[in-house]
Parts: C-alpha cells; sequence; structure tokens
C-alpha cells in the first residue's frame, strides 16, 4: 500500500484474514516480560535475606542436595532444545514429528516435577523454618506452578493439533507456549544459581 | 472509492492486523449490555466508569466518617479500631476500586477510536478483567461482615501490625484485603497486556507513534509502570499472605524476616502506581487545552517523550517513603536527588500547558475549568511534593497531616479533577447527550472550594505536628480540622449535582452533535456515540499530527467524507 489513499481491503478479505495471531505474540511476550518481574522480586528478596539474614539455615541443615537436582536440572534444559525441535518440525509441516517433540517434552516436564515433589518430601525443614526454609519453598513451588502451567498448556496445544484446519491462522499458540517453556527453563538455571551453587 | 487490488499485506499498514473480533454476537443493544459479558470496549468502559463512581460514593462516605471523628478533638464518634478499619479501607477503596478503573474505563473508552482501531485487541481478556474489578470489590466490603473486621493496617498494610491475626480466623480482614489487592494486580495486569498490544499493533494508517494523541503516550506509560511493578506488588503480598496465614517469617523479625523488605516491595510499585494514576490526567490536560484555547500543544515530542521519562524516573524513587524507617544516609541522599528529578519532566510538562494556553482564546466550560483547576492544584502539589522529597524536610513532617494533604492534593485535587474534566469532555461523545453546563459549573464550584478547604488546612495542621492516622488529636489542632471536615462535607455534596448531571443528561438530555468542542482527533471523526466497531473497515490514513488547531491542514486523508459520515448518522 505505497499510495495510502483510502484504501481498505475487500470484505471477504477481511473475513478470511488470520484474525489477530500477531496480537497474540505480542501480548503473551508484554505479559512474559511482566511475570518474569515477579521472579525477579523473589531472588531479590533470597539474595536479601542470604547475605543479611541473623540466622540462615536452622539448626541440624547442612545445605541442599545437588546431585539429585542437579540430574532434574539437566532433564528440565534439554527439554528446551526438545521442543525447539517440536517447533521445527511444525513449520516443515511434519505433524507427527511436533506431536512427539512435543509428548516428549510434556514427559520431560514432568519428570522434573516429579522430582521436585520427591525432593520436598525428603526435606528436614519446612516453609516455617526461618527464611531459609520460607524463599526455598516459595522460589522452587512458584516455579513449580509454572512448570504444571506449562505442561498443562502443551496439553492443550496437542489436543488442538488434532482440530482440522487449527493452523490455519499461524501458530502463535504453539510460538507462545514455547516461548513460555523456554522461559521457564531460564528461571530454574537462575534458581539452581541461587539455591544449589550459591551454599557457602 | 474503490480497493487497490495491488494492496499487498507486507506493506507498512495491513488492515487485516486492526480486525478484532467482533462483539459477542446477539449481546442486547440496549441498557442491558452493561450489566452483562460484553466485549465492546465502548460498553466496558462505561462499566468501569460507572462502577468506580460508586465505589468513589463509597469511599467518600468512608472520608465523610472520618472527617466527622475529626470534627472534635476526642476520639468520640466511632471507635478507635474502627476508625484503624475506615482510613485503610478508604485509601484501598478509592485506589483499588476508584481510580484504576475509571482511568481503565477511559482507556477503553478513548485508545480505540483516538488510534482508529475497532476494538481492544483482546476484546474477551478485556471483559475478563473488568468482572475481576467487582468481584474483588466484593471480596473487600465483605471484609467489614468478618470477625475483627476489616483490615487495619492502612492501605500500605505494613507488618508487623499486617501480620498479626489476633482471633486466629483464616478469613480476617487483613486476608480479604490481601486477596483483594491481588486479584486487583490480577486485573490491572490483563489490562496493561491489553492496552499496549493495542497502541503499539492496531493504529490507523499512517498514524506513526509520534502521530498519536497524547493520552496514548500517557496511557502507555502508565501501563508501562503497571507492568514492571505490579509484579513486585504481587510478589511482597503473596509473602505477606503466607506469614500471616500459614506461619512463614519472611516479615517476621522473631523469625529472622526482614519487615523493611516489605517495604521495598510495597513502594517499588506503590509510588509509580500514583503515576499510573497521574499519569493519564497528564494526557487528559494534554487533550483539554489545545481544544479549548484553540492552539496546537507546544513541543508535542517532549511532552511525548516526557511521559516515558517519568515512567522511568517513577522506578527509582519509592525509598524516599522510607526516609524515617531507619534508611542508611547514602540511600536516602540518592533517592533524594531521583525524586527531585522528576520535577524535571512534570516541569516540562507543566510549562508546556501554560505556553499552550498563553493567549490562546480561552473558553471556560466545564471541562476546561476542571482541567484548569487541576493544573493549579498539581502546581502546588509539586512544590509540597519536592519539599517532601528534602530529607530534613520529610524528617520534620514524616506521619503527619502535610503527608496526607500532599497526597490528596495529588489524588483528589489532581488526578480526580482531571478525571472528571474527562468525563465532561467526552460525556457527549460517547453517551450522545449533551450535559447540563450549569449544572457542570456548580459542580467544579463546589468541589474546587471543598477540595480547598478540605486539604489546604491539612499542610498547615501537619506543619504543626499532627499526626495522622489517629482518631483524636491536640485542641490546638482543632480549627483546622473543622474546616478540613467541612471541606470534606462540600465534597459530598458536590456530588450531588454531578450524578444529577450524569443520569439525566443521558436519559433525557439534548442530542450531542459529532463533535460539539470543534476538536481535532480520529474519535471526533466518528458519530456520537461511535457504532460498535468505530470506523470498521472504513479507517481513515492520518495525514498529519495531533493538536493541529489553527493551522488548516486535515488530519485525515478525506476528512470531509469523515465529517460528513459522522453528521448524518
Amino acid at each position: 500500500m505505497d499510495t495510502p489513499a483510502h484504501g481498505h481491503p475487500p470484505a471477504h478479505d477481511l473475513a478470511h484474514a488470520p484474525a489477530h495471531g500477531g496480537h497474540n505474540l505480542t501480548g503473551f511476550v508484554i505479559f512474559l516480560c511482566s511475570e518474569s518481574l515477579i521472579f525477579l522480586a523473589f531472588f531479590a528478596a533470597y539474595i536479601t535475606y542470604r547475605m543479611s539474614a541473623p540466622v540462615w539455615r536452622p539448626a541440624g541443615v547442612e545445605g541442599l542436595e545437588v546431585r539429585e537436582p542437579l540430574l532434574y536440572t539437566l532433564i528440565l534444559v534439554s527439554s528446551s532444545l526438545v521442543i525447539w525441535l517440536a517447533e521445527r518440525a511444525l513449520q516443515r509441516g511434519r505433524l507427527g514429528a511436533f506431536r512427539g517433540w512435543w509428548l516428549l517434552t510434556m514427559v520431560m516436564g514432568s519428570i522434573f516435577v516429579f522430582g521436585q515433589a520427591q525432593e520436598w518430601a525428603k526435606l528436614p525443614f519446612g516453609p516455617q523454618s526461618g527464611v531459609f526454609g520460607a524463599s526455598f519453598y516459595l522460589l522452587t513451588g512458584f516455579h513449580g506452578l509454572h512448570v504444571i502451567t506449562g505442561i498443562l498448556l502443551m496439553g492443550l496445544m496437542l489436543v488442538r493439533s488434532f482440530r482440522p484446519g487449527n493452523y490455519d491462522n499461524g501458530e502463535a499458540g504453539v510460538v507462545s507456549v514455547s516461548l513460555f517453556w523456554h522461559f521457564v527453563d531460564v528461571i530454574w538455571i537462575l534458581l539452581f544459581l541461587l539455591l544449589y551453587a550459591w551454599q557457602r | 472509492m474503490k480497493p487497490d487490488p495491488q494492496m499487498s499485506p507486507s506493506s507498512v499498514f495491513d488492515p487485516r492486523v486492526l480486525k478484532a473480533p467482533h462483539p459477542v454476537p446477539g449481546a442486547p443493544d440496549n441498557w442491558r449490555r452493561f450489566f452483562g459479558f460484553n466485549t465492546d470496549a465502548k460498553v466496558i468502559g462505561i462499566q468501569y466508569i460507572a462502577l468506580a463512581l460508586f465505589f468513589l460514593l463509597v469511599g467518600g462516605l468512608l472520608a465523610m466518617i472520618m472527617r466527622g471523628e475529626l470534627l472534635t478533638p476526642p476520639s468520640d464518634l466511632v471507635d478507635p479500631t474502627v476508625y484503624n478499619g475506615l482510613y485503610t479501607m478508604h485509601g484501598t477503596v478509592m485506589l483499588f476500586l476508584f481510580l484504576f478503573p475509571i482511568l481503565n474505563g477511559f482507556n477503553n473508552l478513548l485508545i480505540p477510536p483516538m488510534i482508529g482501531a475497532p476494538d481492544m485487541a483482546f476484546p474477551r481478556l478485556n471483559a475478563a478483567a473488568f468482572w475481576i474489578v467487582p468481584v474483588f470489590g466484593v471480596v473487600l466490603m465483605a471484609s467489614f461482615l468478618v470477625p475483627g473486621g476489616p483490615s487495619s493496617s492502612g492501605w500500605w498494610a505494613y507488618p508487623p501490625v499486617s501480620t498479626q491475626n489476633p482471633l486466629n480466623h483464616f478469613i480476617n480482614g487483613q486476608f480479604l484485603w490481601i486477596l483483594a489487592v491481588a486479584l486487583s494486580g490480577v486485573s490491572s495486569i490483563m489490562g496493561a497486556v491489553n492496552f499496549c498490544t493495542t497502541i503499539l499493533r492496531m493504529r490507523a494508517p499512517g498514524m506513526t507513534l509520534f502521530r498519536m494523541p497524547i493520552f496514548c503516550w500517557t496511557a502507555l506509560a502508565a501501563q508501562a509502570i503497571q507492568l514492571g511493578g505490579l509484579p513486585v506488588l504481587t510478589a511482597g503480598a503473596v509473602m505477606l499472605l503466607f506469614d500471616l496465614s500459614f506461619g512463614t517469617s519472611f516479615f517476621r523479625p522473631e523469625g529472622g524476616g526482614d519487615p523493611m523488605l516489605y517495604q521495598h516491595f510495597f513502594w517499588f510499585y506503590s509510588h509509580p502506581a500514583v503515576y499510573v494514576m497521574v499519569l493519564p490526567v497528564f494526557g487528559i490536560f494534554s487533550e483539554l487545552f489545545p481544544v479549548y484555547a484553540r492552539k496546537p500543544l507546544l513541543g508535542y515530542h517532549v511532552v511525548a517523550l516526557a511521559s516515558f521519562g517519568i515512567t522511568f524516573l517513577s522506578l527509582i524513587v519509592w525509598v524516599h517513603h522510607m526516609f524515617t524507617s531507619g534508611t542508611p544516609q547514602w540511600m536516602r541522599n540518592v533517592f533524594m536527588v531521583t525524586t527531585m528529578l522528576i520535577a524535571v519532566p512534570t516541569g516540562i510538562k507543566v510549562f508546556a500547558w501554560l505556553a499552550t494556553l498563553w493567549r490562546g482564546k480561552i473558553r471556560l466550560s466545564t471541562p476546561m475549568l476542571f482541567a484548569l483547576g487541576g493544573l493549579f492544584n498539581f502546581i502546588f502539589a509539586g512544590i509540597t511534593g519536592v519539599m517532601l522529597a528534602t530529607v530534613p524536610v520529610d524528617i520534620h513532617v514524616g506521619n503527619t497531616y502535610f503527608v496526607v494533604g500532599h497526597f490528596h492534593t495529588v489524588i483528589f485535587s489532581t488526578i480526580t479533577f482531571g478525571v472528571f474534566a474527562g468525563i465532561y469532555h467526552w460525556f457527549p461523545k460517547f453517551t450522545g447527550k449533551m450535559y447540563y453546563e450549569g449544572l457542570g459549573k456548580l459542580h467544579f464550584l463546589l468541589t474546587f472550594i471543598g477540595a480547598q478547604l478540605n486539604f489546604l488546612p491539612m499542610h498547615w495542621a501537619g506543619l504543626m505536628g499532627m499526626p495522622r492516622r489517629v482518631a483524636s488529636y491536640d485542641p490546638e489542632f482543632a480549627f483546622a480540622n473543622v474546616l478540613a471536615s467541612l471541606g470534606a462535607f462540600l465534597l459530598g455534596v458536590a456530588t450531588i449535582p454531578f450524578l444529577l448531571n450524569m443520569v439525566s443528561s443521558w436519559v433525557r438530555g439534548p442530542r450531542a452533535p459529532a463533535n460539539p468542542w470543534g476538536a481535532i482527533g480520529l474519535e471526533w471523526l466518528l458519530p456520537s456515540p461511535p457504532p460498535a466497531e468505530n470506523f470498521e473497515h472504513d479507517v481513515p490514513t492520518v495525514i498529519s499530527g495531533p493538536y493541529g488547531y489553527g493551522l488548516g491542514k486535515p488530519l485525515v486523508d478525506d476528512q470531509e467524507r469523515y465529517v460528513a459520515r459522522s453528521q448524518e448518522a
């Protein structure tokens, strides 16, 4: 539309236009930026407590076991690669491969949640054990909620992929969920560094 | 006119992107549409404004009970604990249920027509965000009925007061307060995502960022603060809820926690929150002064960018609320300087408005009177604001009525004046009816006198050392308090002509023309009231910047056609 003179498309063009797929992605990115600030606030609280709390770990607690969480971390972080493969398969129109990689991402996410639940069950302290316990459960719990949300959203996208004509209006849903999953992974890397790596 | 067959979707403007889903098919087209789930931004805007005005009455009633108590020095009208609940609920209602919703109402009504979009980017999200507001309104009001009464820790809910649960009920006033604030946050974030996406993605062809009306700039700047600040308050509120209800000790010193951290979290958002409210009002001032002075806005680009200057600075000043909270001296110094810097972008705007008014053909209609009154009060509030930013002055007047007076001069005498100005200015556009000028002027007169009488003596009492948040006071402050109470009651009376005007003119007022003020802007090229999807498929192409008063340049291509169409409807 080089000459913008009162041009508007014919009505049928509007009726078949991709409604607002581009908006969905814009809106979702804006939301993610905002959401990341809740985590930043929690990180700031954790760092403040870690640096200045008069009592840090409750009596009898030496520190956190690192080896198993590291394993689950590797699973979660590598699922970012798997979801990227899924997205790429969808872009190339290979729906079967997309569903396979997508499901694998969901399984890897579920393994991470399972590992997290197991760790919670074994820990010798609770959320009421000083600021150490409280902030540990707050950070991992809030992140865990995001992982579960991500898995549920992926489930929704998987179901929708069986709907005929689902991708006629673009793949904004899949792209958004995948972006969310990368976000959840990056947050976990930061969390792992703060909670597990920064112990002494 | 014929559509251009060569038009490619990849060009600068893709009209298909503009298309938002049509409002719910089958939604009633009469007054009943305002009482249900409706995705039309103009319906939602009016829903927001009506609900907010209802809560203005609730919050005002709470304020008048407080002023009744303060009419005499001893605590005699209400119990002191009830008084604590009153000021907590007054502040919370006025901010979260009056000002935020009413400004979101303006955003809904104004942003799509001003940028030539058919609706918001996400109409269903928009409706959902609105319907959260009455839900948390009910949650907050319900706290009057729970054992122990409503939260009484002030609208800032500082621990340790806010982590007390003496009656040991899980559902207590403070719990409901946190729930309401969290829901308000969810609604605001949903709104912010929607407003930002709409402004960034759905502008009419030719409407570049620097051709947007200033209201859209300020809305974008304000919503950026919501997106950046609100999550931090939410984080603080979550931690507070855990401390209150689940026995953690984030903010409990006895468990190793840090109550100061809550203050940081709270003010990191709640100071910028004032700018979330005042920025759109700056936008309203910038829209109104050119119309009623018949002159272009001076320094449009600078005024637009100053909004983002304010956004940025507002996020790095919060510690000035904590100068008396045992903050280290270096921190006080840093935040004193950043706070004073905010006077630069706001000062730029004030000078731009004054220069716009200078030698203009000023028409003192009701909206202009409210805008001028608001500007006058804002300059006063700005001066006391710089005083308060100064650490020694702040330490002297901290926790006194000086702060209360300053704050209300901003929140009521500036922001609410701007809101009234906006309501009168756009009332004909969105209801299709003219309001009664005489009642409007009476409303302005009573409100202006009431506001000065109410809030000026507070500065004086505060400088003399009268502490805030206390139901009884030393008899030496009696005179200032009697004046303030009379002002508060006068403000209560002032709402009568306002509501009378709004209801009677909407029901039986004279029909409004499409452009009663001779204003320049896309919304004035639409009929009054505009159709559900504004310009629908016939979106005008913008060819010049806003506020071209007296310049004789058309705003859009083929302007006569749009003007004629808006008038024949």
